[in-house]
């Protein structure tokens, strides 16, 4: 476990230039308030990244600027080096309650994403139906999302974000509202997931055990407005047993103390 | 009865409530007099032998040609504007006032003027019945539109979404169960507005039979028309009940069943 103290900008852990990366963000509501305040995070390609911070601490504002739906008030946010000023497919984003469109089926909520981009119907199915397979929904996708349940349209959900093959996923407390066992199931799923195709994301939680168990990285804010405290590194991050191992608990109980402290 | 079909229960609902009705009818037949109240068998005997009539069948058919053209024609422009004016902060300030400022006038008065201007024909009759029913779904597709919950808005934006993207997968079917509830809910109103405009400068339309049955003291026949307007009215709601279940399907979906 190391832990390293803010406001060092990015702690690189590979050489290479971060493929997200968010410099000095100033983000506001009422530009009198802000909700987080100098923020610097980098988002290298194959890592994954957790933010913990208490509850109304912006950390969904902070997930819709990166995006880019939102602009800051000061600061900057670069994929691959180019500004981000609106919402592309090259970046996902599951919503907390996951956004599933209720009028659309799970297999026309899944291909949206590339129907805006104007893939041909066919292989919008080919590639939804895929990507469904792949997060456990088979049989299922002619059903509108109000048939399924919460954990259910949550692995729609993160086929989804997955079909358009974005280079970055977001993730807004993607598993708080499922009970605690289709909760570990769904993030073994995100795992196995990134494993596959490590895809880079970045996931803001409350939850410590899962930051330690999905985060490669993990980055606490505390404050207010809120400011990057603290981070912490995590190598023993991707192994299917990691939840299991004393280094897992070693890194818990740092967390914790560390969160404790802050908030 | 409790596992039938749903459309045998609606039936044998309806069923029930014609048997209380004529129940009811019969004791303050017996009560009245036959004068003044014909016995409910004397009232569904004419009824029976009218459905075998050409005339009876001309009648409902000149009613139902005006009052579904009316809904087809509120529906057409008033679900729009209503999406319109939900989904739009600039076109909602533009058009509101107007709405909302003639929106407490009883249209029906204006049935004199409408006849001055449209003429004697159906086209008068259908406007009257199409203005009443088209603020209902104004109305309430506008209100219903604003309600929804910004996070599919955010989720089509988060896709790249276009405005017109949020306009077609997210106002539009958003406003739908609210424009079907107004026109289910108006299916009422409209034929209530339907007798009214056929009681003037016509002499087709179930109202017309109504009337001129009345005129004539034939109360058998009067009451004819009445079922006939009852029927059409049910037969309306029912349309406007099946148009919903068909075209917001995932309103109907119970959360854990499967939809096959």
């Amino acid at each position: 476990m190391t832990e390293r103290n803010a406001p060092e900008t990015h702690p690189d852990i590979s050489a290479a230039p971060p493929l997200l990366e968010a410099r000095n963000l100033v983000l506001a509501h009422d530009p009198a308030h802000p909700v987080l305040q100098d923020v610097s995070l980098g988002l290298h390609p194959g890592q994954t990244l957790a933010v913990v911070g208490p509850s109304g601490c912006g950390k969904s504002t902070l997930l819709y600027a990166l995006s880019g739906l939102i602009r800051p008030l000061r600061g900057e946010v670069l994929l691959s080096g180019e500004p981000v000023q609106r919402p592309t497919q090259n970046i996902s984003i599951i919503l907390q309650d996951y956004g599933l469109l209720p009028w659309r089926t799970v297999l026309q909520n899944v291909t949206l994403g590339l129907k805006i981009q104007g893939v041909p119907r066919k292989e919008r199915w080919q590639r939804a139906l895929q990507q469904l397979a792949d997060v456990g929904i088979q049989g299922r996708e002619h059903d509108f999302p109000g048939a399924l349940s919460g954990g259910e349209q949550q692995r729609v959900a993160i086929a989804r974000a997955f079909v358009s093959r974005p280079s970055v996923l977001l993730m807004d407390e993607p598993f708080s509202s499922l009970d605690a066992l289709t909760r570990e199931k769904l993030q073994r799923i995100l795992l196995e997931t990134w494993q596959r195709n490590r895809t880079p994301y970045l996931l803001v939680t409350h939850s410590l055990e899962e930051a330690v168990f999905l985060g490669r990285r993990i980055l606490v804010l505390a404050g207010t407005p809120a400011r990057a405290a603290t981070w912490f590194d995590n190598p023993g991050f991707g192994s299917p047993s990691h939840r299991d191992s004393d280094e897992y608990f070693r890194l818990l109980r740092g967390l914790r103390r560390s969160v404790e402290s802050l908030w | 009865m409790v596992n039938a079909h749903p459309s045998i229960r609606t039936l044998a609902a309806y069923l029930t409530v014609v048997a209380v009705l004529i129940l009811v009818w019969k004791a303050a037949a017996l009560f009245l007099g036959n004068a003044l109240l014909p016995h409910p068998e004397e009232a569904v005997a004419a009824f029976g032998h009218a459905l075998g009539t050409a005339a009876f069948w001309e009648h409902f058919q000149a009613s139902s040609f005006r009052v579904v053209t009316a809904m087809g024609v509120a529906f057409g422009l008033g679900f729009p504007m209503g999406v319109l004016m939900g989904g739009s902060r600039r076109a909602d300030g533009l058009l509101a006032p107007f709405v909302f400022l003639t929106y407490p006038i009883p249209k029906i008065v204006l049935l004199p003027v409408f006849l001055l201007l449209l003429g004697l024909g159906d086209v008068a009759k259908i406007a009257m019945i199409g203005l009443i029913l088209w603020y209902q779904i104004l109305v309430t597709t506008r209100d219903g539109v604003k309600l929804v919950n910004p996070k599919y808005l955010d989720s089509v934006r988060l896709l790249g979404g276009s405005r017109m993207h949020i306009v077609l997968n997210v106002l539009l079917p958003a406003g739908l169960p609210h424009g079907f509830t107004a026109l289910r809910l108006g299916t009422g109103t409209s034929v209530a507005v339907l007798f009214f405009v056929e009681s003037f400068a016509t002499s087709s339309g179930l109202g017309y039979l109504i009337m001129d049955a009345w005129g004539r003291m034939n109360y058998p026949d009067m009451f004819t028309g009445i079922f006939g307007m009852s029927l059409l009215g049910a037969a309306l709601y029912e349309l406007a009940n099946i148009l919903e279940q068909r075209v917001c399907r995932w309103k109907f979906t119970q959360r854990g069943s499967r939809a096959d």
